[in-house]
């Protein structure tokens, strides 16, 4: 099976061309990296996603976090229901851990701007 | 009347890269002047991930970009004046400046980088039929509602426009639990990047309706749906085809505008086809001394290419105060020839250009397989083929100095599209 993919692996959106065998790739094409490489295997098998959203410290003011690493795409709203009941003062500092291992995942879920 | 040696408005990532370029090649005495209560700019709101890959070699969210470049200003110990208002620039570079700190006052500056970046196409731009509701934002706006005030504009949301933003609001919002019904779009394809249509619709299965608008808003002070119909070649909304979508938000995504009430009042000569200054190749307004980067100058995808062109600018204003004699003899036209929208810059003294020079432009349509030429006359200077063009991504083409020295009369950039 063929499956056609864009690269979202940084702004270039290569268009790629994937073949397909028994839910793995097995070659990739249109790449111009190997990020694009890389992307459609884990596309094709497992598909995963940085999330970024925001926690309103106890302070009101939103604090933008993000999940330090990918996390699986199925997961994107359980994730960010944790995110939004997590609790939080200020001050905080870019690279603060939020929420360790973040819905089982092993990635941690970290301040991505000092605010306070 | 306070002086400053080079005077940069605005203290976002153009302005902050001009400054420590500037600061790096043996200018101190700077003044960042930002209206906003911190420096950063429009990157505090975007707080999705995807800045800095060419930059940092890593993928960054807006703030975290914001707050390396920030950390390099405190670093260098570059000064800054937050909540500093400009009213005016005049031809002799005078800035009027209103803030707390200062009250109304007269900074002299020898030489100014313009860093103010760019606004959104509002509403009344647009001439969208209908009523003034509550419930329609631009998508910005609805960014700095969601990401700085914790405020969530609404539940039921369409989105006019496919530019950046409004893909990256689509996400947000759902992610925010509102249900995003559609992005609409008036061209036949999308304005924004590729990547944001995968992971901020596709992901989520928002549909993207493309040569589709909106033609009425219903609600008198409280938005409660639109109409939404195809349109023809001519972008004419086509009869019969209308849908009705219940909605209490509309996002419009619709362009942005380089900021230049400023510049306009300093007397730089402003391109029609940027909204821009005209610049040369060391991104100098037609005003010597005054130069421009990054979204003020001509509106960017990506703001990795807004750093590095601001750096640019920041040298070499660094270099005009230091004393480098202007550039000799006329500076030849670029122009954009077939298939592309503009160029910037859009005048080039060859004597006086640096090995390399950057002409960044938009296409003005999808090429596939097609090649970029830069020529003068008979003479090709460069030629580049890629993949694919879109106008949605800026290209950037260096051309080498010893090429340079071909050109003559005008140079032209111009897409020859692969013969079928």
């Amino acid at each position: 099976m063929i499956r056609e993919l864009t690269c979202i692996g940084c702004p270039m959106g290569c268009s790629l061309t994937v073949e397909v065998e028994n839910g793995e790739a097995v070659s990739v094409s249109g790449n111009t990296c190997k990020i694009g490489e890389n992307y459609a295997k884990s596309e094709i098998s497992a598909p995963t996603r940085v999330v970024t959203t925001t926690v309103i410290s106890r302070q009101g003011i939103p604090v933008p976090v993000k999940t330090a690493g990918n996390v699986p795409k199925e997961k994107i709203f359980e994730v960010v229901s944790l995110i939004k009941n997590a609790k939080l003062s200020l001050p905080v500092r870019l690279g603060d851990v939020i929420l360790p291992d973040v819905a089982g995942t092993g990635v941690d879920v970290k301040a991505t701007k000092t605010v306070g | 009347m306070r002086e400053f040696e080079l005077v940069i408005i605005g203290g976002g990532p153009a302005g902050m890269a001009a400054a420590i370029a500037a600061k790096e090649n043996g200018i101190d005495d700077i003044v960042i002047l930002e209206r906003d209560t911190q420096l950063g700019g429009i990157l505090n709101q975007c707080i999705h991930n995807g800045f800095g890959l060419h930059t940092f070699k890593e993928e960054l969210t807006g703030p975290e970009y914001a707050e390396r470049y920030a950390a390099k200003v405190y670093e260098l110990g570059i000064h800054f004046e937050l909540g500093a208002m400009v009213m005016d620039i005049s031809k002799d570079k005078e800035i009027t400046v209103i803030s707390r700190t200062h009250g109304a006052e007269t900074i002299r500056a020898k030489a100014i980088v313009l860093a103010m970046g760019c606004r959104e196409r509002p509403r009344g731009a647009l001439g969208i039929p209908g009523f003034r509701p509550q419930g329609v934002y631009t998508a910005g706006t609805a960014q700095k509602l969601v990401n700085c005030e914790g405020v969530i504009p609404g539940k039921e949301v369409v989105i006019l426009g496919s530019g950046d933003i409004g893909l990256i609001m689509a996400r947000r919002m759902t992610l925010e639990g509102a249900k995003v019904k559609a992005v609409v779009e008036l061209a036949p394809y999308s304005s924004g990047l590729k990547r944001n249509i995968v992971q901020c619709l596709d992901d989520y299965g928002i549909p993207l309706m493309l040569s589709h608008t909106v033609v009425d808003i219903k609600g008198k002070r409280k938005l409660e749906g639109v109409f939404v119909a195809a349109v023809d070649e001519k972008n004419r909304p086509i009869e019969g085809t209308e849908e009705y979508f219940p909605c209490d938000t509309l996002l419009l995504s619709c362009g942005l505008i380089p900021e230049n009430e400023l510049s306009r009042s300093a007397g730089v000569e402003l391109s029609p086809l940027t909204n821009g200054p005209t610049v040369d190749e060391s991104l100098e307004t037609s005003i010597e001394g005054v130069f421009a980067c990054g979204n003020v100058l001509h509106v960017h995808d990506l703001v990795d290419f807004v750093s590095e062109e601001a750096s640019r600018a920041g040298k070499n204003a660094a270099d005009y105060i230091k004393g480098k004699p202007a550039s000799p003899g006329v500076p030849l036209d670029v122009k954009p020839g077939n298939g592309v929208r503009y160029t910037v810059p859009s005048r080039l003294y060859t004597e006086s250009a640096d090995d390399g020079v950057h002409i960044r432009f938009r296409v003005t349509g999808v090429f596939k397989g097609a090649s970029i030429v830069v020529s003068s006359g008979d003479n090709e200077l460069l030629r580049r083929k890629g993949r694919i063009f879109v106008p949605s991504e800026m290209l950037d083409v260096v051309v080498k100095k010893e090429n340079l020295e071909l050109a003559s009369g005008e140079i032209e950039v111009r897409i020859e599209e692969a013969s079928v």
